[in-house]
């Protein structure tokens, strides 16, 4: 299995957060908990469901990462847009408008 | 302009007050997650890939100075500073946070907006022609019937829980600005042998996965039917329409599998029950209504003003603008201009705070103090003074929105796409950038003549690929993004659906493709023939050959 990280949206204001080694959410990919077999990955979601109970965060679901330059690199485009932002130069200024 | 009148104000204040008390319901752990989707869909609030993304509606695509003001103070306060105006003539915030929507509601309601009808399967927020009332070649405001539409769709407690969304076009116009063919019912204003005004009936368009164009069920129907009739055509759909299946649930569909002609024998039984009950419009609503879009106070002026001619002589950027971006006005001495919101290299349909402010300003200043949202993404000062045109130029090139390139091939139409949307799988934003850039030169874009290229970044075709000269649509292969192309594809007139030009290409390789297509088209068109015409003689396969030539 790839190394999977488990993702969610907070529920307050919708931002993307990732489940962290402390059981808590945090706003960097560089703090996740990398999964490293299906066993684990499941148990990270078991406990990613409490906090959906417990209405901190909301859409939990568990992605492939790779270890890249000693830190976690998503592996889809859809992944990396939500770790890094949009792919564009903003605000949206035009340039030699 | 429409004003709310006492009815719209407190539904709008109440809707408020209610979604407040359901978001604290859902953050006290009263309600689930399950149990608040529809609630927040309700009021236009969805989950994006980033956050939430709060989508308000612009009936008709008409906003007020003081309304745009407004969007420009939530997109400060509430959003990054900027918002982003839709294919379907609204605005999306795309950074907002849950415990502020009760608040940004709020601030909308003060200024007689909201988010209803823009999520859900109901009737979707109505859209129109963007230069109704002030078109040349429009034969009466279709505004008017736009927002009698509006009143009766509007929570309509019947058609709430449809098989699936439902979106509503009207156009009075010669040239469809609405893209009338492809919505589930477009609309199409015209005069009867004996003079009468009435509506061309179009029913089941639609993109999407299924591209499909409106079939006319009704060549006239009196302007005072309009509501019974629609209703019949909801109520036909309601009971019929498939509920099992989303990707089969749309009017579309159902007129397809039973056929247009039996389609409308059953609206006209229905109709026949209703049509002469209380949905019949009286006189007196429809005068009341049609006061509210009466012309503003219009100075008498001569048609011919000299001075856009002289300036433009001083000015060749002001010429290109002239040529580009402003049209005929019903009223001598007026003209109708477009403010690109396609910069080179910028989004398109993004403005920010400054930007909504200064076109405020603007209409206040040299118009009546209203603007337009247009479908192509583009917002529009329809009542300046030929006298003023000058100087309305150079006030939008002070805010970066006088690219004079609208109708030409870098008036790009693209959905958010991947950078934002949780349904994309490609990104479309980045493209239309990189496009933008590539066929900057106004000259050859001139040379070019109109052409309509558009992206999507999912198969659901927010961004109308279905429906462009050169339509591309973005998909996911393995998790690598490719573009498919299509070409000869219409929104206006008959309208047609593009054909799919052949293989996919790789994110690299989509701008020259693009490039390798007007090529083609330079190289065979007649004199005088634009992209499409050029496109309907010869077929695809002058552009197939050149797209896949072994190298």
């Amino acid at each position: 299995m790839p190394l999977k990280v488990i993702t969610a949206n907070r529920l307050i204001d919708g931002r993307v957060v990732y489940l962290t080694r402390a059981n808590d959410w945090s706003r960097r990919l560089a703090d996740a908990w990398p999964a490293e077999d299906e066993a684990e990955a499941a148990r990270l979601l078991d406990l990613a469901e409490a906090h959906v109970r417990a209405r901190r965060v909301i859409g939990v679901y568990a992605f492939p990462v790779v270890r890249a330059d000693g830190g976690l690199a998503p592996v889809s485009q859809r992944e990396r847009i939500r770790t890094f932002g949009p792919s564009l130069e903003w605000p949206p200024m035009a340039r030699g408008a | 302009m429409y004003r709310y009148d006492e009815f719209d104000r407190t539904l709008v204040a109440e809707r408020v007050a209610q979604f407040r008390g359901q978001v604290r319901r859902r953050l006290d752990g009263a309600l689930s997650e399950d149990e608040f989707k529809p609630l927040r869909l309700m009021n236009g609030l969805y989950l994006q890939l980033h956050t939430y993304m709060l989508r308000v509606a612009i009936p008709y695509g008409t906003l007020s100075s003081r309304q745009l003001r407004r969007l420009a103070e939530i997109a400060r306060r509430f959003d990054k500073g900027y918002g982003h105006f839709t294919t379907r003539q609204n605005i999306q915030f795309n950074w907002t946070r849950l415990e502020d929507v009760p608040d940004i509601l709020e601030a909308l309601a003060e200024v007689e907006m909201h988010a209803i009808q823009t999520s859900g399967n109901c009737i979707r927020n109505v859209t129109a022609d963007p230069l109704a009332g002030v078109a040349g070649d429009e034969l009466t405001d279709a505004r008017v019937y736009a927002e009698i539409i509006r009143q009766w769709s509007t929570l309509h407690p019947e058609f709430s829980f449809l098989p699936r969304k439902f979106k509503i076009a009207v156009s009075a116009a010669a040239t469809d600005r609405a893209a009338l063919r492809v919505h589930d019912i477009g609309l199409r204003l015209h005069r009867d042998a004996g003079g009468g005004l009435g509506f061309e009936v179009m029913v089941g368009g639609g993109q999407g996965r299924t591209p499909v164009l409106a079939k006319t069920i009704r060549d006239f129907l009196p302007e005072r039917d309009l509501l019974s009739y629609l209703e019949a055509i909801l109520r036909v759909y309601n009971q019929l329409g498939r509920r099992d299946n989303i990707y089969k649930a749309r009017i579309k569909i159902l007129v397809n599998e039973i056929g247009a002609a039996a389609f409308a024998a059953l609206v006209e039984a229905e109709w026949a029950r209703i049509k002469d009950d209380v949905l019949r419009l009286p006189d007196e609503e429809l005068r009341r209504i049609r006061a509210y879009f009466a012309p503003p106070p219009y100075e008498t002026l001569a048609d011919d003003d000299p001075d856009p001619a002289r300036a433009a002589r001083a000015a060749p950027g002001f010429a290109d603008w002239l040529r580009g971006n402003v049209e005929h006005h019903r009223q001598p001495g007026y003209a109708i201009v477009t403010a690109s919101l396609k910069p080179i290299g910028g989004v398109p349909g993004d403005a920010t705070a400054a930007q909504m402010e200064g076109v405020a300003e603007i209409a206040d200043h040299f118009g009546f103090g209203e603007v337009r949202v247009t479908y192509k993404q583009n917002l529009v000062l329809p009542d300046i003074r030929k006298s003023d045109l000058h100087a309305v130029w150079r006030a939008l090139d002070d805010l970066g929105l006088a690219t004079a390139n609208a109708g030409l091939v870098t008036d790009i139409i693209a959905c958010p796409g991947l950078d934002y949307c949780n349904l994309a799988n490609a990104r479309s934003i980045p493209i239309a950038q990189r496009l933008g850039e590539r066929f900057a030169d106004l000259d050859r874009q001139h040379d070019l003549g109109p052409i309509t290229l558009n992206i999507s970044g999912c198969i659901n075709a927010c961004g109308h690929h279905h429906v462009a000269n050169i339509g591309i649509l973005g998909v996911d292969k393995k998790g690598v993004e490719f573009y498919q192309i299509t070409l000869g594809g219409a929104a206006d007139g008959a309208g047609a659906i593009g054909a799919i030009v052949g293989r996919a290409f790789a994110e690299h390789e989509v701008v020259d493709a693009v490039a390798a297509i007007l090529d083609v088209y330079l190289s065979e068109r007649r004199p005088g023939e634009r992209f499409v015409e050029t496109y309907r003689r010869v077929g695809l396969a002058p552009f197939k050959e050149k797209l896949y030539a072994p190298a």
